[in-house]
């Protein structure tokens, strides 16, 4: 990589960059995992290594949290725009160069932002709790290059529409950018109380919404269509998608905040929209759903689709709950509880993580130009994902369920922290699981470059049988 | 540009975006700023200061540019016997909580009051003072009271005079930095709440508060009103130390390491040797545990204890 970062434009070769993002996703997904992993042990068993202070919970907790969104989710995302969108538009990266030095000073961005963060310098917000300076380093050093190689691809494409994958690369991008500056408003400028606590909310739910929810929507667009050979069953469905999602997702970000003191009338503005949210998700999903017609045979025989359409599938719960945990019959029961966690975990580790395995998977065989190594193994990968992600799923939200039945008991708590200890192990299993099947997949890919089979000039890798 | 074709769009996407933004920043926005403080919120901002997170005068979270919250039962300036009362030291240099200095977040009532009966306008943040907060009695609007220029109250003086100190201001850094706010929330909820952990805050309750730290996910007791349920300072010393100590079922990590090196006597703290005492007391090898050091007057455990105990 070093070796691209002073050559001429000309003498990089198509997709470095994009590998390189790839590679460093999937070496995030591991720390972050591990991470995860780590941190769920503790709250099973809180003297497992209590001598070392730097392990601290309370220390490590963000900096999970920050190395899988902003290493796993963040990265996989990058990976998958430099590639996509060049493709879609029938052109090269804008900046190949540019593109190179964004992978480089984004790894170097992330470990110093979560060295502050776990050496305890904080700005005590949730989501946004990296420090101003690195937040203004993650605006501008982080994200604007890598949304100027977007758009510029996007303006210097040479197909006469845009696809709908790169509308919402494109849009996302944008969002993204002014959310960060604008949610971020209350550390540059010092605003406090409850101004401050809404933002916050504001700034995560719409990271959430308008980044995280778009961009893995995206790639499906992207993917299911490739790889079956089916056109996208409907642009139309996908411009309802896409303006519910702008429409919808950017407002009731007071919906993380319903148990406390704000306005009335933002409360129930939030809840109302966020019922809608399900135009977007059921527009997404029934799109998706019927592009697969006729082709259901590969979701069983071909990895990206099995990665893809389990996101897909995911959305569905996910959204569900979602949309009625936010209405206030539901969220008092829920709020604060384990079941929240379960649907973070659904949301990222399930719906988004799922969709960009997929987009990584295949895009590092195409970059790569070599097959996959192994399906067996990338099989094991999926299914360690998958039963590890549900036994998570599964504990916290029964553990969520407790505690939301203590709250109006007015069980002692000590008693709630009993009945949780058996969910809390559980979960622990579920995240090693997944922590473990990712190592396999490092070495899957691994052996992809090295000795994966190469895939002739013209034709593409799905269309190739697997080997092993 | 070849966004040519999209122009409607680019421009239905803008005004999409900011009539959002619209909606869902600006009038909310107007909406809480129209709230004045209420009494709870000027003492939370006097007790707090300016920022307990990340910042320019603290940023390595030690807890430093915080008040000192003060209990006095004698009147610093003659030595007469008072009520009890709580005031908050504000050593020179020590930087105020917005709503000292920002109008609106005062509120206009609680701002006039201040400036006529409190004489806030004489506090510089240079010089620093002494401060207490009032309600008045007839219209019931709290204000705050600057002792240093209405009662001569200097801060050496109140410092010396006062019975406890309580730096539940830098304990609040403390709180921000060990990650407390992961497991534990500061807001009862107002649904179901009231009995276990206490009313439930209103609108004006975080005035000038940053970070308010509400927190997400619960795997502890909310402490909104922790220090009204257990005030008592052994107990929270124990349980900092290691919560199984009293809760053999706790999940809470152990702050030992908060103690520092020295405990109040300057006595070294052998961390080690009290992991291997109290595992013998685990396997009921030893009929007690070994005692809990008593934290140093500046270490960050006194920081803590005095915060959550502060939590009223
Ligand atoms: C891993 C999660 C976790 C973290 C981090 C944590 N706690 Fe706790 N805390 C708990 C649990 C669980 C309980 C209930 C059991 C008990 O009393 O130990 C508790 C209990 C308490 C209590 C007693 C509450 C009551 O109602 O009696 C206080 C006070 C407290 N914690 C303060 C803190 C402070 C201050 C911090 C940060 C320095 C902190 N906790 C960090 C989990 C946590
Ligand atoms: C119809 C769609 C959805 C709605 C209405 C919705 C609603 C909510 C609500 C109300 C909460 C907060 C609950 C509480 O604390 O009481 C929440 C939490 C969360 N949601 Fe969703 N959600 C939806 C879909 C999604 C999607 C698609 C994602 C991400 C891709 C997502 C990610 C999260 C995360 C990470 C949290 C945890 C926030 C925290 O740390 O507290 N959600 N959701
Ligand atoms: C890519 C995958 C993952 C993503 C994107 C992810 C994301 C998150 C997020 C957003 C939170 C905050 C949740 C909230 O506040 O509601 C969180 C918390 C947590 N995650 Fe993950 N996570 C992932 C994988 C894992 C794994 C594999 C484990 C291992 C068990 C794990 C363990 C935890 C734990 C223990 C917490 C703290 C939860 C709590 O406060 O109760 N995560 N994670």
């Amino acid at each position: 990589m070093l070796k691209y970062l002073l050559a001429k434009e000309e003498d990089i070769p198509q997709g470095s960059a994009a590998i390189f993002f790839g590679v460093s996703s999937i070496c995030w997904f591991i720390i972050g995992t591990g991470l995860g992993s780590f941190n769920a042990s503790k709250l099973a068993f809180p003297d497992f290594f209590h001598n070392v202070y730097w392990l601290q919970f309370g220390h490590m907790r963000q900096v999970h949290v920050h190395a899988v969104i902003f290493g796993w989710i963040a990265m996989a995302f990058a990976m998958s725009m430099l590639y996509i969108t060049p493709a879609l538009g029938n052109t090269k990266l804008w900046s190949e160069k540019l593109a190179v030095w964004n992978c480089l000073l984004y790894n170097v961005g992330l470990c110093l932002a979560l060295a502050l963060l776990w050496s305890g310098m904080t700005s005590g917000r949730e989501y946004s709790d990296h420090i101003w300076p690195i937040d203004l380093y993650i605006a501008f050093v982080m994200v604007v290059p890598w949304s100027l190689n977007v758009w510029m691809t996007i303006l210097n494409r040479r197909t006469q529409g845009i696809y709908t994958t790169n509308w919402f690369f494109a849009a996302s991008m944008f969002m993204l950018i002014i959310i960060f500056l604008i949610g971020n408003l209350p550390e540059f400028f010092h605003l406090t109380g409850l101004n401050e606590a809404y933002m916050t909310w504001w700034f995560a739910h719409n990271v959430l919404g308008l980044l995280i929810t778009p961009v893995a929507a995206a790639i499906t667009y992207y993917i299911v269509p490739k790889v079956t050979g089916n056109p996208l069953y409907s642009h139309r469905v996908g411009h309802l998608h896409f303006w519910a999602i702008v429409v919808f997702y950017s407002t009731p970000a007071a919906h993380h905040l319903m148990s406390s003191p704000l306005p009335e009338w933002l409360k129930s503005f939030a809840s109302v929209e966020g019922v809608l949210i399900l135009v977007p998700a059921i527009a997404y999903i029934c799109n998706i759903m019927l592009t697969m017609q006729g082709k259901w045979t590969m979701f069983v025989t071909n990895i990206e689709l099995k990665f893809a359409l389990t996101g897909v599938f995911l959305a569905i719960p996910l959204n569900m709950q979602g949309g009625f945990q936010q209405t206030r019959a539901i969220n008092w029961y829920i709020h604060g509880t384990g079941w929240i966690v379960a649907h973070a975990h659904l949301a990222l580790l399930g719906f988004s993580t799922f969709a960009e395995a997929s987009a990584v998977y295949y895009g590092m065989q195409v970059l790569l130009r070599r097959k996959l190594y192994s399906y067996s193994l990338a099989n094991f990968h999926f299914f360690m994902l998958l039963i590890g992600f549900s036994l998570y799923w599964i504990s916290m939200t029964i553990a969520g369920l407790i505690q939301g039945a203590a709250k109006i008991y007015e069980v002692p708590y000590l008693d709630v922290v009993i009945a949780e200890h058996p969910y809390m192990i559980v979960r622990w299993l579920g995240g090693t699981m997944v922590f473990l099947g990712n190592i396999t997949w490092l070495w899957n890919m691994y052996m992809t470059a090295r000795v994966g089979t190469v895939v002739p000039v013209g034709r593409l890798p799905h269309e190739l049988a697997y080997e092993r | 540009m070849a966004f040519r074709e999209y122009k409607i769009g680019c421009i239905m996407f803008g005004i999409a975006l900011s009539t959002s933004m619209f909606v869902t920043i600006f009038l909310p926005g107007l909406d809480i700023s129209r709230i004045g403080s209420t009494e709870e919120a000027l003492k939370k901002q006097l007790t707090y200061g300016w920022e307990s997170a990340f910042n320019y005068y603290d940023p390595f979270l030690l807890g430093k540019d915080k008040p000192i919250k003060v209990v006095l039962t004698k009147d610093p300036e003659t030595g007469k016997p008072i009520d009890k009362t709580e005031a908050y030291v504000f050593t020179a240099g020590t930087h105020f909580p917005d709503g000292l200095t920002h109008d609106n977040i005062m509120g206009t009532k609680q701002l006039a009051l201040s400036k006529s009966k409190g004489l806030l306008a004489q506090a510089t943040e240079k010089r620093g003072g002494v401060f207490l907060v009032d309600v008045d009695v007839t219209t019931g609007v709290p204000y705050v009271e600057f002792a240093t220029a209405t009662k001569g109250w200097q801060v050496a003086a109140t410092l010396k005079a006062a019975d406890v100190r309580i730096h539940a201001g830098s304990g609040k850094t403390m709180f921000i930095r060990e990650g407390c706010w992961w497991c534990h929330t500061l807001l009862p909820e107002e649904t179901q709440d009231w009995q276990s952990f206490g009313r439930p805050p209103v609108t004006g309750d975080f005035n000038g508060e940053s970070p308010t730290s509400f927190g997400s996910d619960r795997k502890g007791p909310d402490l909104l009103h922790v220090g009204s349920r257990n005030s008592s300072r052994e107990w929270m010393t124990m349980h900092f130390f290691n919560p199984r100590l009293v809760q053999p079922h706790s999940i809470m990590p152990r702050f030992n390491y908060l103690w520092g090196k020295a405990d109040i006597n300057g006595k070294v703290i052998d961390r080690q040797k009290w992991d291997r005492d109290f595992m013998a007391y685990a396997r009921g090898d030893t009929p007690y545990p070994p005692a809990v050091p008593i934290p140093a007057r500046n270490s960050e455990a006194r920081y803590i204890i005095d915060f959550v105990l502060n939590l009223k």
